[in-house]
Formats: structure tokens, sequence, C-alpha cells
């Protein structure tokens, strides 16, 4: 099989050079149940004699090679072709693709299921390994964990020992601090574990919630995750999907023909498409299996080991001091006309290097990742191409997440402002903008890494205070010369301040003024310097270096409570 | 940036081309003068002086302004308010919205401008307001001076039939064919019969290729006359047409006039301008590689009799066909500063633009016939923002996220009226620059041209580098054996970018391998103190699957320092480089040559999109591993296309000739969509049933928007 892994490799080296010796003196143990191997191999009269006639000829060098041999198998070749057919790869080559060459370090390869029932406990049903694959390994030098559904065996069902395998390198993830990374394709729950199988997720969901803040968990679909099992993924930071191949969804389309008589498509419930642009559960879709698994090594560059560690720095061919000319006239001279920040994200950051999360959800606000001078920063801003830019129920929630993230791993935020406000209207006061609204405030307000903020134009009402203002304890907050900070926009507070007045013209013009321009809020230092856009890079870039040092402590708490 | 030196000799002219090209980087605007002058301080001409006109010939023409000591006004619409050319005069004006009808041809307002600001004198630069004779006689009425021609000689020269009236009075050679108006499509199918196919159909007041159309039979006359008095109408304002001869496989040679008040009149040579597509120019070069000095000076006889007869002052442009015998045929005066003036500044020394605001406030012409020398070859490519793959050149709009120009090498001049964030829209031309380049032979010109194109860094917008780079190294054109027919005879089946040999798609791939695998290792190194160490791999030869177009490829790479050594399909490249990732150019040596490439684009999936010998090229490198994984992964079906017809380019629609229900026939046209002033009729691909129509007449439309679905 071409997924073999370099240590079963190097291990079968090592065994056959050993096998003589073994087949003499341990010829036993054939069929015994996984969990008294241990047992089984104490070299006692006893226990070889008693074990005589259960047992295969094999020596127990034989049956390791076999077992090993077995489990990188996963379900058989006929599985493993049908998995191909339908364009995935196998959860061993998801692995070896995932990480650096030769790195792999799998644990539990000998785990098997331990149920009995409905013929369960027969031979031709346990797989070594059962359904999963898990270890350790490295991307791009840098520690991992990793677990990998095998839709080979069971279909990836999950079962007691699958769940143990995925809690056991978990736990080690959050000894040792190092993020791990879930490939999820799995049918479900082990049916005829029954109840074992529901406390396996339970254990899982446990150190989801445990590790959240602690460790980097990144979850990606690769395949069917239903029923409870979406709990996992939607508890990690980050849900990647692919397009086609994977679905998310709490009940299937059959259960929801019979309960609420809606014809739906798989795709149309759960699809990677669904996700990252209707519901907003999944943070990223791609291509393919591939695609996807090397944009994994790509993002994974990003994000520190854990909590205990810096935002990374990675070497940066992208001078720091460089200056950005197209930005001196990317903000249009009209109020009203669009422009697209995008643009402006990928002119500041390194080498137009920007990741982008949830790209296609409530896209009147971007979210990313970048580097600055090397560093990794996490990006904000409002998307005037959108909806104007304006904060709503679902950009605030996008918001409020990813600023959340990055504060609790030491990264970065950098904020570029230009919103015109709340978006007013029923559906969002029913929908609750209030409490979601705040959940954005509250994220920037207790974010205590190193926090920048450019208002390129307009930071109107609540949502100016909202964007990681310097009441928040922005660290450092710019403006653009095309900066407005106020209230409103002139229109409407004329309207107010000079009700029933003639010449509302005027007064507007006098309200232009006064309040177009980012001079109110510079004179009362909640900008800290107006600054030429060109320049925008090099000072942050040269912030951030200062900032690196920043040490800020919120008040000691059990935890916050978050407006959920 | 023109050094300024008094009366030097013409050696010490050609030195001082250099010189300014030589200085050109710390230019601040971005433009570089391939010329000199002999302006003398003390001459006294105007104190200011309003450009009608925007983009790179208003910076053009401020540029000489700032040299000779003189004020500059800019008129701008108000989508042009930060544009470059208002940055750099010393008052801008706006004068209406961004549609050149309410704002650059508003005349009321641009004369409001005049009094406003108080300028002497107005260049009118090219196109606009250039050629109109009421322009000209606003400005006459109120005692401001015309930097172009008297308005009789505007008014003899515009008109097409006229000028050519003209012409055969003075003894100029001229094409046969039908001088007069031609009112309907059946008379227009009577006279080309006439004359003999095949003809071309033009709209009298035209110019610049727009209401032109050639025709082989009576069914495309008809069809030409109306597409032609319908353009001639919507850009002009004049429907007339004339039709003529139209001379097969003709070269477009034209002759710089120069002329003052006092009738003196030069010709500066000529340059060739046959490299065209859809009649507007692409390439030039001046001189002409065809032309004998007897031809030349017959031509430049001719150009300055035809000047004399119009009493023609300022610059001015005579335009030839000539034929492969050299005989040479009359087309039209241009009665304005040529758009390719550069090339003939360039050997010459002269600075057309001052010798333009000289004639207008009176002076005697500075020079003789015999003072007029050919020195070295220019070359001007004209870079657009359009797609050269689609009709050797459909407009394309954006915002210029990045853009650079070659002007670190030497002799290279770019007239450009941009800057890195200016938005190309479909207001206005969509021309980013002029590319000059200059030698002392046309080998070396053509070489820095070929460097030049490398060199020039344009994100944001699609333009038309491959395809100049392409003309500027074909066989044909170096030979000098090219004619207005050059582009449809050498790409008969359209332009589809530089064709790889052998040699070349090994240098791609392994200057792609070598990409991918300096990212790889920049990726691994993490700065900074670690608590978990990392442990980088240490790898000292990679085995990757580059993938191309024409399938996949074996590479093998192995690296020391910054010299990779690649095994591409059983040869061996050797790269090196300095391997910047950040930077949009990659200079690199190629087993010992110097290549410039462009990365445009790379991502976490393997895809470099790069920028080698003028075409992008998409590579996508993996790993061996991924490569064989990758094969598993299923094709994704890509939408039928031939059932969806879209817009190939942004622009308006003019007319939707179908409705839904409607049987189409195969190359039936379907709609009408405009683009900076060229109607474009879009077709059915096969036999069909029209399902949906999605545009109406009047709408503007984006590229890639879906016009109408076929069942």
């Amino acid at each position: 099989m071409m997924a073999a892994l370099s240590v079963s490799r190097s291990s079968f080296g090592l065994l056959n050079g050993f096998r003589t010796s073994f087949r003499t003196s341990f010829r036993s143990l054939g069929q015994v149940k996984h969990g008294a191997v241990a047992a089984a191999v104490l070299p006692t009269n006893l226990q070889r004699d008693s074990r005589w006639y259960s047992v295969s000829h094999l020596s127990v060098k034989e049956r390791i090679d076999k077992k090993r041999t077995s489990a990188l198998a996963g379900g058989g070749q006929m599985r493993i072709d049908a998995q191909h057919k339908k364009g995935k790869l196998t959860a061993r080559e998801r692995v070896e693709l995932l990480l650096d060459p030769e790195s792999f370090v799998e644990s539990d390869m000998f785990v098997e299921h331990r149920c009995s029932d409905f013929g369960m406990e027969q031979d031709r049903n346990k797989f070594p390994g059962d359904s999963v694959v898990t270890g350790r390994g490295r991307i791009n030098g840098r520690l991992v964990y990793v677990f990998s559904q095998d839709f080979t065996v069971f279909g990836g069902s999950l079962s007691g020992a699958h769940a143990q395998k995925i809690c056991k390198i978990m736990d080690q993830a959050m000894t040792v601090g190092a993020p791990v990374i879930g490939l999820n394709d799995s049918g479900g729950a082990r049916i005829q574990e029954g109840v074992e199988s529901l406390a396996g997720y339970a254990d899982i969901f446990l150190r989801n919630v445990l590790a959240s803040g602690v460790v980097p968990q990144i979850s990606l679909i690769m395949g069917p995750c239903a029923g409870g099992a979406v709990y996992s993924p939607a508890l990690t930071d980050f849900t990647f999907m692919v397009k086609d191949t994977s679905y998310l969804f709490i009940t299937g389309p059959d259960v929801v023909k019979s309960v609420t008589n809606e014809d739906v498509t798989q795709e149309e419930l759960g699809g990677a498409k669904t996700h990252t642009t209707v519901s907003g559960v999944a943070h990223h879709a791609f291509e393919n299996d591939v695609e996807a698994l090397l944009n994994m090594r790509e993002f994974f560059n990003f994000l520190p080991l854990s909590n205990k560690d810096p935002a990374p720095i990675r070497e940066c061919h992208d001078s720091s001091e460089r200056l950005v000319h197209s930005l001196d006239t990317i903000v249009p001279f009209e109020t009203t006309k669009a422009y697209d920040m995008l643009d402006i994200v990928k002119t500041i950051v390194d080498e137009s290097d920007f990741f982008e999360i949830m790209p296609n959800y409530a896209k009147n606000i971007v979210v990313g990742f970048a580097r600055m001078n090397g560093r990794t920063v996490g990006i904000v801003g409002n998307q005037p191409k959108v909806a104007s830019g304006c904060l709503d129920i679902n950009s605030s929630v996008k918001g409020a997440r990813f600023v959340r993230f990055c504060d609790a791993f030491n990264i970065p935020i950098i904020t570029f402002v230009d919103v015109p406000g709340f978006l007013p209207g029923t559906a969002q006061e029913y929908g609750g903008i209030i409490r979601h609204g705040a959940k954005l405030l509250y994220a920037f307000a207790e974010a205590t890494v190193p926090k920048i903020t450019i208002i390129t134009r307009k930071a109107y009402g609540g949502a100016y205070d909202v964007m990681s203002s310097k009441h928040l304890r922005g660290d450092v907050n710019y403006a653009w010369p095309t900066a407005e900070v106020a209230v409103m926009g002139a229109k409407g507070a004329v309207q107010i301040i000079f009700r029933g007045k003639e010449n509302q013209a005027e007064a507007e013009a006098e309200y232009v003024e006064k309040f177009a321009n980012p001079f109110p809020a510079a004179v009362r230092g909640f900008v800290d310097d107006i600054i030429e856009p060109s320049t925008t890079r090099k000072k942050i870039c040269r912030d951030l270096e200062v900032l690196a040092s920043k040490k800020q402590i919120n008040p000691w708490k059990k935890h916050a409570n978050i407006p959920l | 940036m023109a050094a300024h030196r008094v009366s030097p000799s013409l050696n010490r002219l050609l030195f001082a081309v250099k010189y300014a090209s030589f200085q050109s980087g710390c230019c601040a605007v971005h433009c570089n003068a391939q010329y000199s002058t002999i302006h003398t301080p003390s001459e006294k001409t105007f104190d200011k002086i309003l450009i009608a006109n925007r983009g790179e010939i208003a910076c053009r023409v401020m540029k000489t302004c700032h040299k000779m000591g003189i004020q500059t006004v800019a008129v701008h619409s108000d989508v042009d308010s930060s544009a470059v050319h208002v940055k750099m005069a010393d008052e801008a004006v706006c004068v209406g919205p961004a549609p050149t009808s309410k704002s650059y041809l508003n005349m009321d307002a641009i004369m409001d401008a005049i009094r406003v600001t108080g300028a002497q004198a107005v260049h009118p630069g090219y196109g606009f307001l250039s050629e109109n004779k009421e322009f000209a006689k606003r400005l006459a009425a109120e005692g401001v001076a015309f930097i172009g021609p008297d308005t009789h000689a505007i008014m003899a020269m515009g008109d097409k039939i006229e000028s050519k009236l003209i012409a055969k009075a003075a003894n100029v050679n001229t094409i046969p064919g039908y001088d007069g108006v031609v009112k309907t499509a059946e008379e227009a199918v009577k006279i080309a019969q006439d004359i003999g196919y095949p003809v071309m159909i033009k709209a009298s007041a035209g110019g610049g290729g727009k209401g032109m159309r050639i025709a082989w039979n009576a069914e495309e006359t008809r069809e030409g006359f109306r597409f032609s008095s319908q353009e001639a109408a919507s850009s002009f304002g004049d429907d007339r047409l004339l039709i003529e001869k139209f001379i097969d496989n003709p070269r477009h040679i034209e002759i710089q006039v120069l002329a003052d008040k006092h009738g003196n009149a030069l010709w500066l040579n000529e340059r060739e301008c046959s490299i065209q597509r859809r009649n507007q120019k692409v390439v030039e070069e001046a001189p002409s590689t065809f032309l004998d000095p007897v031809t030349r000076r017959a031509m430049g006889e001719q150009a300055v009799q035809l000047a004399k007869a119009v009493q023609y002052s300022s610059a001015g442009t005579v335009e030839f066909l000539v034929d492969s015998q050299k005989n040479f045929y009359f087309l039209e005066m241009n009665t304005r500063l040529q758009v390719e003036h550069p090339i003939t500044e360039c050997i010459t020394g002269l600075d057309l633009v001052e010798q333009m605001i000289r004639v207008a406030k009176g002076y005697q012409l500075q020079h003789k016939q015999e003072d007029i020398p050919i020195n070295g070859w220019a070359i001007e490519s004209r870079v657009y923002a359009e797609d050269p793959y689609k009709s050797f050149g459909l407009p394309s709009i954006g915002r210029l996220s990045k853009y650079q120009e070659p002007l670190n090498l030497r002799n290279v001049r770019v007239d450009s009226g941009i800057q890195e964030g200016s938005d190309i829209s479909i207001y206005y031309d969509p021309m980013i620059s002029k590319l000059v380049t200059y030698g002392a032979t046309r080998a070396e010109a053509l070489d820095r041209m070929e460097e030049a194109l490398d060199n020039y860094v344009i994100r944001g917008v699609t333009h038309n580098i491959p395809l100049l780079r392409e003309i500027i190294t074909h066989p044909r054109f170096i030979a000098g054996d090219i004619s207005t027919n050059f582009l449809p005879e050498v790409y008969p089946d359209g332009f589809k970018g530089h064709q790889l040999d052998i040699d070349t798609r090994r240098e791609l791939l392994a200057s792609a391998a070598a990409l991918y695998i300096t990212a790889q290792i920049r990726s691994q190194k993490v700065l900074g103190d670690l608590r978990v160490s990392s442990s980088p791999l240490e790898c000292s030869r990679w085995e990757l699957c580059a993938q191309l177009e024409d399938g996949s490829h074996s590479v093998g790479v192995t690296k020391s320092g910054n010299v990779y050594t690649v095994e591409v399909d059983g040869g061996k490249v050797e790269v090196s480089g300095q391997w910047n990732l950040a930077s949009p150019l990659l200079p690199l040596t190629i087993n010992g040559t110097h290549r410039t490439l462009q990365c445009l684009s790379r991502d976490a999936s393997g895809r470099i999109l790069l920028q080698y010998l003028g075409t992008s090229f998409k590579v996508r490198v993996l790993s061996k591993l991924a490569a064989e994984f990758n094969s598993y992964m299923p094709e994704k079906v890509p939408e039928d296309t031939s059932s969806i017809l879209r817009s190939p380019m942004p622009g308006t629609v003019v007319a939707v000739s179908v409705k839904p229900g409607d049987p189409v026939a195969e190359g039936q046209e379907i709609c009408v969509i405009e683009a900076m002033k060229m109607q474009n009729s879009l077709t059915a691909v096969k036999q069909a049933k029209v399902k949906s129509v999605h545009c109406k007449p009047g709408e503007t439309v984006g590229e890639g928007d879906l016009l109408v679905e076929l069942e």
C-alpha cells in the first residue's frame, strides 16, 4: 500500500530481523482479545501451555508484523478503492500528505474495538487501530497532534476505542502544548456499541472544551460528519470543509423529510457551500482533499503552538519599511462610493499573503491571518463593498469569534475601520443585534494582545466604539486623512440638530466641515496620529516591534461571561 | 525629465538623450523623456497653458511646460480628481462628470476654466477637442492661443473627403475611391462595385480606426455601412462615410511634419505604424526598415507640400499607405500631436511639444531640413489594459494594485498618466502607457524593448504585454517583413500567447520548481525562541511533479546556495537568482542567460502563475506524493459555456437582437456591447433557441456577466 508510513516501514525491518528467534520462543498468541495482549506475553509456562491450543502457530514477531500490515491496510483494498473512487484519500494518505515526510509517529496502532455484540467480536470484524489513525508529527518542522478517521473501517464510525485513541492524543497535545488537527470522515456513532459510542463522543467534547484556548484545534471535514459528531468540530477553533465530499448536519435528509416534510439534498442541507455561505458553521471550503491538506499546512504556519507561545515569526522577504503608494488614492472622494477593503489588507501585509477566514459568509466584515514583517497578525476590517461595511448580527459574531481566537493565542490584532454603523431594521432587532453586536464589543474590549486600529474612512456611532477604538484599550489608533469619526453621517445629524430649520444644506456643509474629518478625534487623543496611507505598513511594523513586549492582565475571574 | 542643453551639436544631442534616461530613476513622476531640447530660456512664450486632455498626453505636455517655466492648468472629470495629470499641474479645474461628452468634450466648461485660470493658451493633446474646429474657433474668439494648426487647416484636413481633394490638388499621391457622402447601404454597394473589392468604408470625420470597416463583398458592405455610420454617429456626431479602394497588404507609414506661421515647413522623417489591430496601432518604430532615402525624401516632400498647401502650422502627421512596390498613397493628415510622437523625438532629438508651443506663439522654426537627423532607432509599444487573447485586445478594467515601470533600464522612456493605485475605468481609453526604447541600432532598441517588457510590473488589470513581446520577437517583425495585416497573418486563429518549445518549457518548469522549493524552505524558517523546538527537514534533493497545460513533468531539484540544478524531462537546467519571495520580479540566470520572470501569484496548493517571455503560464508544482494523490481527485466539470453568452469585457449594452424563444443560427448576432467607443458584436457559437435574456440596451455590464442563455 502506497501510504505506508515511515514508522511502520522501519519497524518492519527491525521485526524481520528478529523473526526466527521469536518464532521458537513464543508461538502462541493468535486470537486473544486485544486488551489481554500484555498479560499474554508474560513468559510463564502455565500461560504458554494454557494458550497453546487456542492460538495460531505464528510467533509474536510475526503477529506484530501481521497486525501492522493489517492496520496499514485499514478496511482493505476494496474499501480503499471505493474511497479513491469517491475522490477521497484514505485516512493514512491524508496524514501522510498533511505532515512532513517521515515525521508521523503513530500511536495505538494495535487498539481494537471491544464490542462483542452482533457478531462484532468475530475476527473479520476486528481491525487493528480500529476506525481512526492517531499520532503526532510535524508541519514545516513544528509539532502537531493529528487524528484521521478511517472511513474504510466501519465507515469511520466512532467506537469506544476510536474515541479513546482520539482522547489520548488530545491529552498529550495538552500536556505538551501543541495543536490538534482532526481529519473527520465518519458515518457517526458505532451503533453496535450503543452508549459506549455516545460516551466516547462526550469524552472528546470535554477535551475539546478543556483544550479550547489552550492549544489551537482545527477540524477538517473530509467526508460525512453527522449527528452528535458535529459538535466536536463545532467546539474547535476552525472548521474547514472539502467541497462536494463533506457534509455536516445534525440530522440527515431522510430524517428531515420525515419530521418536517422538507425535501433537501445532503449538499443543500450540510454541504461545504451551505456551511461557508449560509450557516457560518465552516470557515473555509477547499476543492478537494489534496488542496485542503496543502492549505492546512499553510494555515498551520500562522498559528502558535499553544497559548504559552507568542505569535510565530517566519523569515520575511518583504521590507517592513515598504511604502504602499496605491493606498494614497484608494479611498474614493465620494463618501458613498465603495472600495475593496481586501485591496488595503493585501497591499499592507507581507507578500500579499492573506489567509481569509469565512470569505463567503458575512462578507461585510473581513477577517483572517497575515504576517507583518514575518509575525502572524489577525486582520479585522469592515468591507465597504458589501452592505457598506455595516455591522450586523452575522458580521459581529464572525468578527467576535476571530478576535477571541487571536487574543487567546497571542496574535496581535490589526483593525481597519470603515463602518457606517449597525444595520437597522426589524430583522436585525428581532434577531438580537443588541446581544450579538455586544459580542464583538466584548471581544475587542477584553483582548489584551497588541491592538492597532486604522480608521480609513467612516467610524460612525456605536460601531466606532466597537471597532477596537482607543476607549477599548487600543494600543495604537491611526486615522487616515479621509477618516470621519462622528456620531452619524452629516445628513442625519443635521436633520436632528437643525430640525425644522431652513438652510439644511448650509448646516450640512457646516457639519461636514466640523466632523467629516479626523480632527475631532485627533484633538481629543482618540486617535494617536493622522497618517499618510502609504506609510501604514511601515508604521504598523514598527508598532508591533514595540508592542511585542506588551503585558496587560484582566481582573481575575473564573471565566468571563460573554453575552452568548 | 529632459536635460537643459543650449544648442548642442547633434552628436551631443544623442548623449543628452542617454543622459536623460540614465537619470530617470530619481524622476518623481514616472515618465522619462527620451529627448533633449534646444530651449532658449530667453525666448518668451506663454505664462500659463491649459491642457485640455487627460492621461499620459496631458502629463507629457506638462513636462515640457515645466521645463519651459510655463504654469500649467489641468482640467479633469470628477472621477479623475486624483489622477496623475491633476497632481502634476499647478492648477486644476473639474469640468464635469465622468462621461467624456460631459467633461473633456464639454467646451463650455473648458472655456470657463480658461477664463477662471487666465490661461493664455490651450494644448489639446490628441483625441477629445484636438481636431475640433469649433473649439479652435471659440478659443480664437476669446484671444486664447490654440497650440495646434489654424482653424482652416483643421477644417481642411479634418474632413477625409475634402482632405483628399486638397491632397490631389497639391500633387500628393492618393488612393482611388469615391470622394463623397454615401447615403444608403445600397449606394455604398454600388460604389464599392465600381471601385472593385476590397473596399474600405470609413467615417468622414473619423480617426483612430473608429467607424472603419473593410468589405470584401456586397453583404459585408451593407453591414459595414451600418456599423460605420452608427459608430461615426456615436463617436463624432457625424455619420457621413466615404468608400475607397482597400490596398491589400499595405504598410502604414507616416511622416511627421512641423510648420510655423511663416510658411516654413519641415519633415521629421517617418514612423512605421504597420502593426495594428482593428486599425489601431500597437507597435510603432522610427525609422522604418522599409524606406530607402529616395522614398523617404519623396514622401517627406509630398507631406511638406500638403502642409504648405493648407498653410499648416504646428506639428502634424501625414499618413500614407505604402504598398510592396514602395508606391505610397496619402491616407489622411492628423492635425495634432500623434500618440506615437515620442519615437520621432528619440531619433531627431526635438521636443515636439516645445516646438508646438513656440510655433503657437509665432516664432519661426529653429531648424532647417538638413538639420534633421536620424539618430539611432526607437520603438514604441502601446501598453494597453486589454486582453490580447480576445481579438488581439478587448478592453479590461480594474485598479492597478501594483505598478512599476521599467525605468531602471537605460534608454527607456515611459509616457504614462497613471500610477500604482490608479483605476482604469470604462470611461476612457484603456491605454496604460507608451513604452519607448531607444538604441544606436534597431537590434539594440529591440533587445531593450524585450528587457523593458519583462521588467514592467502591472497587476490588477489584464494587459497586452504578452502580445507586445511576441510581436517584437517574431522573426517576421525582426526581419522588417510586416504589413497592416501582420497580426491576422501571423496569428490566423487568434493570439494564443508564447508557444513553448522543449528548451523554454524546461526553463519555465525549472524556474517554477526552484521558486516552489524556495518557498518550501522558507516555510520552515521560524524565528525567535521556541518553547517546543522545531525540526525542519534537512533535504538536498527534491522529487517533484510539475504540471503545465500539456501534462505532467517529472522534476528533480538539487540546491546549493542560491543555485538550483533542476532536471526536467531528461534535461538539466541551472537556475540562480536572489529568490526574493516578496518581489514581483524574478531576475534569474537560467543556464547562464539572464532572464527576468515575474511571479504573478503563488498559492498553498502549488499553483504558480509565472510571466515568462511575456506570457503568463500556469504551473502547478507538487511533491511526488501529492501528485500521486492528486490523481485520485476528480476533475470538476466546468460550466458548459456554449449555451451561455457572457460579456467578454466591461461596457454598455447597445443592442439586444434576440428575445427568449427566438431560434438563432451559429454566428448570428445576439447583442452588441460598446466599450471605449468600440462596438463589439457578440454572436451565437451554436445553433440553438434563446432560453433567457439577462441584459437590456443601455445597461452597464461587467466582464463575465451573463448576457444571454441558450437552450
